[in-house]
């Protein structure tokens, strides 16, 4: 089971309080994690990732384990605490005013 | 029991307004996707529940919503707007090229007829359509692909799609407008298109100022008893065609400032025109500070100001290009928001003014539906 965190924003577009618990098919991954949380709630797609492309919206950031793994390959493998759900994959809107 | 739903879109969520036929007390719900930007609502003219809304966010993009409750409950459709072909490039501001990139929805044109077709203009200018009530969305391509679209150009708001007007008497007839392009026509529902411009003059802003295409037009507006009569607010100049766009000629005349954003036609009588003149291109505000309506009944070039109810100094506010609209009841009332977060309303036709709402986050666009 993943742990997913969301913005806020993305949280009530959603209609979900708190984190999002996940069953990824397969290794943990940003794609296999995105995939499977656009799956369970299709409104969130083109919000975190484009829906031609599939990358990462330029405003938007991954956070793990107190790391940024935005930059990361998004076919690399997720670190084992995200990956057993010790620790939540944070989606987090960048620090951009507004 | 007849009465007016306002839809108003703002910088930071969507509000709904509500009133009887008087439109003297309002209850205003919303904000509606608080901390989004609602760059334009609007109601089917087919099923007045019916209502789409723009939704967008410079972090997350953009996403569309529906109502089928006239904006009591709302529900995400399809937000995937994929332009069609090699999309190449268009000029950016130092008129180097720039490919094209979906940026957001301006504006959201439902059909008169079908609740479940509706038009969306888009930044990078293009025209999109949805046949199933906004799930999906097909590009009308041979717009961008105009020969002229390698020269098109952003304004300072973007390169945007921002009018959509549908002829009720020719339905294959669709108008839209660009800044900075200007105004194209299609007489077979979006197949093919051509510039409608001759008449317009941009000497400060084109090395050619006839220029048959590249002229920032802000917003164009008809009467749809006489849909073969536009007007149109551009960057300067207010302009009128009697002949469906085929040429223009300027009605600015005795305008304290040409320069503005909104211009909207009365319900009831297709010679009476509004519009907010703003003091330049570099100074986005009413001149003398004071807020203005300049109405003329007789299709341009005599205007009076209206003025009563609406602040008489120390106004520095804009009136953005799709923040006025008018409600068809008897007498029309006209209506209009502000970047100050002001949505003003006169239940007849311009003579008075009150404020439904002062301190709303900066107003971007406003339509009304009459409720009958």
């Amino acid at each position: 089971m993943i742990r997913v965190v969301l913005p806020a924003h993305l949280r009530t577009l959603a209609h979900v309080d708190g984190e999002v618990k996940l069953d990824v098919e397969g290794q943990a991954t940003q794609r296999s994690v995105l995939d499977a949380l656009e799956a369970r709630y299709p409104m969130l797609r083109g919000t975190i990732r484009d829906q031609v492309t599939q990358q990462r919206r330029a405003l938007v950031r991954f956070f793990a384990c107190e790391q940024d793994l935005s930059h990361e390959p998004p076919d690399a493998p997720l670190p084992d605490a995200i990956a057993i759900g010790a620790e939540p994959f944070l989606i987090v809107g960048a620090m951009a005013g507004g | 029991m007849s009465g007016v739903r306002l839809l108003v879109g703002t910088r930071k969520g969507a509000f709904v307004m509500t009133s009887d036929g008087k439109r003297e007390r309002w209850d205003i719900s919303g904000p509606h996707f608080g901390g989004w930007e609602i760059y334009h609502l609007k109601g089917s003219p087919a099923d007045p529940n019916r209502l789409y809304a723009s939704q967008s966010s410079g972090w997350f993009g953009q996403v569309i919503q529906r109502s089928n409750d006239g904006g009591k409950t709302w529900e995400t459709v399809g937000n995937k707007f994929v332009y069609e072909g090699v999309t190449g490039t268009h000029l950016w501001y130092d008129g180097t090229p720039r490919p094209w990139e979906f940026k957001r929805v301006w504006h959201l044109e439902p059909s008169l007829t079908d609740p479940d077709t509706i038009y969306a203009g888009v930044e990078d200018a293009a025209l999109f359509r949805s046949i199933d009530g906004g799930q999906t969305w097909q590009e009308l391509p041979a717009l961008r692909a105009h020969e002229s679209g390698r020269y098109w150009q952003p304004g300072a708001g973007g390169m945007c799609l921002h009018t959509i007007l549908l002829d009720p008497s020719h339905p294959e007839r669709i108008f839209i407008a660009i800044s900075a392009a200007g105004v194209f026509r299609s007489d077979d529902a979006g197949k093919t298109w051509r510039p409608m411009n001759r008449g317009l003059k941009s000497p400060h802003e084109l090395p050619d100022p006839d220029a048959e295409v590249g002229h920032c037009v802000h917003r164009i507006a008809m009467h749809r008893s006489r849909p073969g009569v536009l007007f149109m607010q551009k960057h300067w100049d207010v302009m009128r065609s009697d002949d469906a766009g085929e040429s223009w000629q300027e009605v600015s005349d005795n305008l304290p400032t040409d320069f503005g954003f909104p211009i909207d036609v009365h319900a009831h009588e297709p010679d009476t025109i509004y519009v907010v003149p703003i003091k330049s291109d570099s100074e986005h505000y009413p001149p003398e500070g004071k807020l203005r309506v300049y109405r003329s009944r007789t299709g341009g070039n005599e205007w009076e100001p209206l003025t009563k109810g609406l602040p008489q100094r120390d106004c520095y506010v804009n009136v953005l290009r799709d923040a006025m609209a008018v409600d068809s009841l008897d007498p029309c009332g006209v209506y209009f928001g502000t970047t100050g977060g002001q949505v003003y309303a006169s239940a007849d036709a311009g003579d008075n003014w009150a404020p439904i709402v002062r301190d709303l986050p900066a107003v971007v666009s406003v339509e009304v539906q009459t409720l009958r």
